[in-house]
This record gives C-alpha cells, structure tokens and sequence, in this order.
C-alpha cells in the first residue's frame, strides 16, 4: 500500500491566508488543489511536504471563467471538466476543449485543476502548450500583492516554474483577439495516458487574409517548447496554405528533442511533432477564417 | 464527513488516504483498491456526486463534504437501477471494477438520462475491467438509462 509521509493539514480559508500559512511553514510547504499530482508523487515518496494547504475552499475567489471583450479570465482552481464543458470558453478559445477532452480521464478532471496542471510543469502536461501558445499571463500573489507575468516566462523547465516560496498561482489571463482562434491536437496511446506528443495552435489573421501572429506550443517532445519562436517568425505575415503548414511542420521536426521511452522512439515522435502542428495550424486558420471546424 | 447520508466522525492521521478511511476507518469494504496510482479507476466514489479516484485523495479533503460509495447504491426501496442492470445484462464476471463502474453510471445518469454509447464509453474510460471487455457494463448503463426514463414517465402519468 503507497500512504505519503506523515503531513500536518491546513485547510485555508482565503487567497490571503494560504499565502500567510506558506510564508510560516517555509519551503515544507505544499498547496494541494485537486492534488492529482502532489498527491501520486506523496505516495511514491518522491515528494515529502510537512504541510499540506488544502485551498479547495476557495472557489469563489479562485474557480471562475470570466470572459470579457477584451480578454478571458481563469482562476487557478478551475477544474479540467470546467474548462472542457464551458460553452462559452469553447466559442472564444476553442484549444481549450480540443486540449481538455484528452487530458487524464474524465474521473480525473473532476478534480484536476489549471492551476494544478501549470505548477506542476511537467513535461508532458499539455496546458503549458496551450496557454504559451494562446499569449497568457500568469497572476501569481504574495503578501506583498501580486505580480503578472507572461505565460513564457512561467514554465522554467521541467517541474520548475516562477511560483516562489510563499506564492501562489491564482489566475490566468488570456487575451482576446480579433480574426483569431486555436486548436490542439495529441496522440496518446490510450485514455487517460501522457501525450506521446502533441501540439497547440493559435492564429490571428489580418483583414486581408494573411496570418498576423501564429504561435505554435509543442508537448512531450523536449524542453522549452511551450511556444516555438522560429514557428512564429515563419509565420508571421504569410498567406496561409498547405505548403506553408508543411514548411512549418518541419520546422516543428527540426527543434523538436524528444527521448525513446515506453511511448515512443524518438523519430516517430519527432514525425508526431511536425504532423500534429500542421493539423493544428489548419485547424486554428480554417476556425479564423469562420469554418466551424 | 458524510457517507451515504449518515455523518461520520473519525479521527484519523491527516496522511490517511480516503479509500482506507473508507475501507478501514468507516469499515466500508465495498469501495476497492486497485492500482493506488489512479489509473484503474476502482477505487471511484462520489463527492458530493462527482466520481472521484478515493486512492488520490486524503480523507482531510473530504471533510464537511457529501460521499457516496457503493454501500449507497441501493435505497430501502431496492437496488439502484444501475445496480439491476448490472445484474441483468451481465455487467460484471470478477466484480472488482463493479463498484466505481456503478457510481460513475449513476453520475453519468444523474446528469445525462439519455447517454449514447460513446458518451457512456467515454465516461468509464478512466476506468479498467479486464473480464467484461465493457460491452456487457456499457449495455448494463444502458438497461439502467432507460429503465430511469420508463421510471420518469409512469411518476408524470401517476401525477397528471
């Protein structure tokens, strides 16, 4: 039987005073939301927190999509299953919904949470991809107020993020643009597994057709590749068509680093690379263009 | 906490995991424990109707909250209609799956009375039976999905 180390509970009862309970109990100090990922690496004894801060209590400041003509809003205890059955979140940002229905398994994303699945950092987690490739801001609080900074920034490596002692991821920030849209494409190998590899696409057109901004965020297939910038550049004020799609493709291929593991060989996910983000693109530009797709 | 309704207050060491506060502190066997890795999906109950994986989840969580397990299913009017239809199209052989099959059916139903195949696939996929091949659970949700409808209608008729 897997039992975690001996912890002490807390359960907080504000933003503020989860933050006051991390800054007592230091670095030995874990918050714990769905805890789908804490609490699996508990039991294996891979993480040894003295204190848990349950912040499950705290859906009225941390739960919500708010989603505004200028941008959407989510709280960082927005769960997966939130994410993948709001309506409204499908219409303006419809990655999210692409991306959702194959993260874990629907048991899973009853609990799972954005914020959870960001702090997390692993390599393999799709919403990193995702909210690189949509621009989003993270909002991460201390005692001293709060600080915004771009989803890019956030994911340091793998299992590392901006998130210090005593702070706390407590939304998401995502801009709205015009003649936009996204879309997200994974293979995995059966229901509920990581991504063998993956890809996100988000575009913004221009009046005349061409592509504005595109950025493109990989998964699965190395580090650092939440938002490919050669990607961006190649895209960037170009007619978009299949020949376009495939040059970026191989552009995908090319800064892709994936290891051979259970899931793969290096080669098959490096295609899965190169495929997956000419889907996407395809997608995300035909949803720009209005195709309802 | 709440299970099945009744209030249960027990101490127990905040590490405690909620399918052994379960299964040895409230002394429901009923609820399973499989993987310990959520990934077989056995060890399913409701949180305040929600399937949730017991074995990812410490029994702290859960405190002031709803939890429904097997043990719940039936009423002191019978047996769930999940429950029958389990019984009736064979929806399980070991019966080691069968109980977070069960209360991840009710949930699906509670929301969706009428579920397509792939809808009721879709829900149990974070779940694993190795005997069934989930033809036998998937036609058992559906036996349960319509009996809940026939039950609806003939409740309208008696009103009307």
């Amino acid at each position: 039987m897997q039992v975690p180390a001996p912890l002490e509970y807390e359960r907080a009862t504000s933003v503020d005073h989860a933050i006051a309970l991390m800054e007592r109990l230091g670095d030995e100090a874990r918050i714990v939301a769905g805890g789908h990922s804490l609490i699996p690496m508990m039991k294996l004894r891979l993480a040894n927190p003295e204190y848990i801060i349950d912040i499950n209590d705290l859906r009225e400041e941390l739960g919500h999509i708010t989603i505004t003509d200028s941008e959407v809003r989510i709280g960082a205890l927005a769960t997966h299953q939130e994410l993948l059955e709001s309506k409204e979140l499908a219409a303006v940002l419809p990655i999210f919904a692409d991306a959702e229905k194959v993260i874990a398994d629907p048991v899973v994303r009853n609990r799972g949470t954005l914020g959870g699945s960001l702090c997390q950092a692993d390599p393999s987690e799709d919403l990193s991809a995702v909210c690189d490739a949509l621009g989003a801001q993270c909002v991460i609080r201390n005692s001293s107020g709060e600080r915004v900074i771009e989803m890019h920034d956030f994911h340091q490596g793998p299992y590392e993020t901006a998130v210090a002692d005593g702070e706390m991821l407590t939304e998401v920030r995502i801009p709205r643009r015009p003649n936009s849209s996204s879309a997200y494409h994974k293979v995995e190998r059966r229901a509920g597994d990581w991504a063998v590899a993956s890809a996100g696409a988000a575009i913004q057109l221009a009046d005349d057709g061409t592509i504005l901004d595109g950025r493109v965020g990989l998964c699965a297939v190395g580090p650092n590749l939440t938002n490919v910038q050669p990607i961006s550049d190649a895209l960037r004020g170009q007619v978009p068509s299949e020949e376009l799609y495939a040059r970026v493709g191989e552009i995908a291929a090319a800064n892709a680093n994936p290891a051979t593991d259970t899931r793969g060989t290096a080669a098959y996910k490096t295609h899965l690379a190169k495929e997956l983000t000419i889907r996407s693109l395809r997608k995300a530009v035909a949803r720009a263009q209005g195709q309802n797709v | 906490m709440k299970i099945n309704g009744n209030d249960v207050t027990l101490d127990a060491e905040p590490r405690t995991l909620l399918v052994n506060f379960i299964r040895e502190n409230a002394g429901l066997t009923g609820t399973h424990w499989g993987c310990d890795t959520s990934n077989c999906g056995t060890c399913v109950v409701l949180i305040d109707g929600k399937p949730v994986k017991s074995c990812t989840q410490l029994a702290a969580m859960a405190g002031g909250h709803e939890v429904t397990t097997v043990e719940g299913l039936a009423t002191a009017d019978g047996l769930d209609s999940v429950q029958e239809g389990f019984i009736q199209c064979h929806g399980l052989q070991c019966g080691f799956c069968t109980p977070g099959m069960m209360l991840t059916a009710r949930a699906l139903l509670n929301k969706n009375p009428d579920p397509t195949e792939e809808v009721i696939r879709e829900a149990i996929s974070g779940q694993i039976c190795r005997c069934t091949g989930y033809a036998t659970i998937v036609r058992s949700i559906q036996w349960a999905a319509s009996k809940d409808r026939e039950t609806a209608v003939s409740l309208e008729g008696a009103n009307a």
